[in-house]
């Protein structure tokens, strides 16, 4: 038990980061919703962000902006996950506006969100 | 005609023997016969009655096939619609469990979190930060790093800001009749629009008047000290979009457009992915690899310094915010 | 890791559940704006402040607003006077 606790508070990013790939997962598949299924795709979205930023910190350093004049790799964390979050965050709101753009295109026609109506509709309309 | 009555069994036997059956031959003569003289005579009616009769028995095996794959249908549209679904929720939730499950094992054995000896921090973290104001000048690493480093993948980035937003027009704008006149579908979302929309609210407007100025200007202020504290392009131009999607929503299309109109964006977010282009390839061209030549990097801290760090982030905060523009603007009605 | 970053982190997942798990579509927009706020106080942890100005602005500001205004365009608010069926029975 005490193993488990320890391992818990030693990765409690990482594992809140898998749960919430998980949360988010289970929304895109569980549910007929379009607007809901966009919401889980962002929830993964940051979920994998919050993985890699972790991976970036360290324990006791600061931001990595130049303080003091000290340039030491000491004492900064690590900018990589940095730099690549931030040019995912980014793109990530734009593919939610392009689905988002779709939806409502979607909606003109079918008058409807239920992935499964749509499917149906456009099958009867190949017949 | 004793054969006639006999038991099966025994005509079997006599078959198995050897023996002629009396009967074949009659039989067939008889069946010969009726048929030869039926064909002269009755020849017309019969063929009409058979057809009919096979028409009737046509007709009842479509109906039974129609019934039976009615049947079938319902079935799969009721029963097993629903069987499906819950199958399909029940793997949904095992393969979700599952790739979980799989995660985790794989998350507790990384090492542990916040570790200074991490294999990530390797060398390439370390050159950056010791490295990084000697070459780049910019004080904040990370803008150090995304913008000179690694400009080009910003660039990329950049471009699939553009190319959503382009996306986005070409499935939500309302185009205009040939003519020059506004389509049906325009004039319906403008009517839409006006009657959906807070019109002439006084606190929002009020707040929109006060706050719009200080939003754009903060925007900004993130934007131009991108290279000196946390924030830059990306973060400032979506700032300065959320201002001015605050001005719209306050005060309408009408106002907006005075100055700000959708030739402006065109030219706010061409332009400076143009610009970006050729600081890049300015900078490629001359070595790239921090041959002095280029643009001075001046001293680190101060507003004008880090070489193209600066002109590089107004350039991405002006895509940003016109994207984020765009992207509001278009959801809303279809056009600017 | 500290009191405060675990109660940060745990509200993430109640948020990211109650995002999941809400029947009004409003309510989940709402709830998944305070996910992204929530988010940035963790970049602020994580000692990554770009991330943080980043994911106020662009999270909790630009994609909610995206969300808000496309529930507008196919009639999912209350409010409306075409009251959409279809995201009465979801």
């Amino acid at each position: 038990m005490e193993n488990f606790w320890q391992v818990m508070n030693q990765h409690l990013d990482e594992i809140v980061a898998v749960i919430l790939f998980g949360v988010g997962f289970t929304t895109l598949l569980l549910h007929r919703n379009l607007i809901k299924k966009i919401l889980g795709l962002n929830i993964m979205d940051t979920a994998v962000y919050l993985f890699l930023a972790s991976l970036g910190y360290v324990e006791g350093r600061t931001a990595p902006i130049l303080t003091d004049g000290i340039t030491s790799a000491e004492k900064y964390i690590n900018p990589v996950p940095s730099g690549l979050v931030l040019t995912g965050i980014v793109v990530s709101v734009s593919v939610s506006a392009l689905m988002l753009a779709l939806t409502i295109r979607l909606y003109r026609r079918y008058h409807t969100l239920d992935f499964d109506q749509i499917t149906l509709m456009m099958k009867g309309e190949d017949d | 005609m004793t054969n006639r009555n006999d038991p099966p069994k025994n005509r079997f036997v006599g078959w198995l023997m050897g023996e002629e059956n009396p009967l074949d031959d009659e039989l067939e003569l008889i069946v010969s016969t009726s048929q030869q003289e039926g064909r002269d005579v009755l020849s017309l009616e019969e063929a009409e009655r058979q057809e009919e009769a096979e028409e009737l028995r046509r007709e009842k095996l479509a109906i039974d096939e129609k019934s039976q794959s009615v049947r079938i249908h319902s079935w799969a549209k009721h029963q097993g619609a629903h069987w499906l679904e819950t199958l399909y929720r029940i793997a949904a939730v095992v393969l979700c469990g599952a790739i979980i499950f799989f995660l985790m094992t794989t998350v507790v054995a990384l090492p542990p979190f916040g570790a200074e000896n991490n294999p990530y921090n390797n060398e390439v973290s370390q050159r950056y930060i010791e490295q990084g104001i000697p070459e780049t000048g910019a004080v904040n690493f990370v803008a150090g790093m995304i913008l000179d480093y690694r400009a080009f993948d910003t660039f990329g980035e950049s471009t699939v800001l553009f190319v959503a937003s382009c996306g986005v027009i070409f499935l939500l704008k309302l185009n205009d009749h040939s003519s020059g006149k506004p389509s049906r579908a325009m004039l319906e979302a403008e009517y839409d629009d006006r009657h959906h929309e807070p019109k002439n609210d006084g606190i929002l407007q009020f707040a929109a008047k006060l706050l719009t100025p200080v939003i754009l200007l903060f925007g900004f202020y993130i934007v131009l000290n991108g290279h000196l504290s946390p924030g830059g392009g990306f973060s400032g131009g979506a700032v300065m979009g959320a201002g001015l999607i605050l001005y719209l929503t306050a005060f309408g299309f009408e106002d907006t457009r005075r100055f700000f109109t959708y030739k402006m964006t065109r030219w706010i977010s061409c332009l400076p992915l143009l610009c970006y282009a050729g600081m890049k390839s300015y900078s490629f061209f001359t070595g790239a690899n921090h041959i002095p030549g280029g643009v001075p990097l001046g001293t680190p801290g101060a507003i004008l310094s880090s070489g193209f760090i600066l002109p590089l982030n107004i350039c991405v905060g002006f895509i940003v915010m016109c994207t984020m523009y765009t992207f509001y603007a278009l959801f809303r009605k279809g056009g600017m | 890791m500290n009191a405060f970053g675990m109660i940060v982190l745990v509200f993430l997942v109640i948020c990211a559940i109650a995002t999941s798990v809400s029947k009004n579509l409003l309510v989940s927009v709402v709830i998944f704006m305070a996910y992204s706020v929530l988010m940035s106080i963790v970049w602020m942890m994580l000692e990554s402040p770009d991330l943080a100005i980043t994911e106020a602005a662009v999270g909790a500001g630009v994609t909610s607003l995206l969300f808000f205004i496309t529930l507008k365009k196919i009639h999912a608010i209350r409010g409306d006077e075409e009251e959409d069926h279809h995201d009465e029975q979801e």
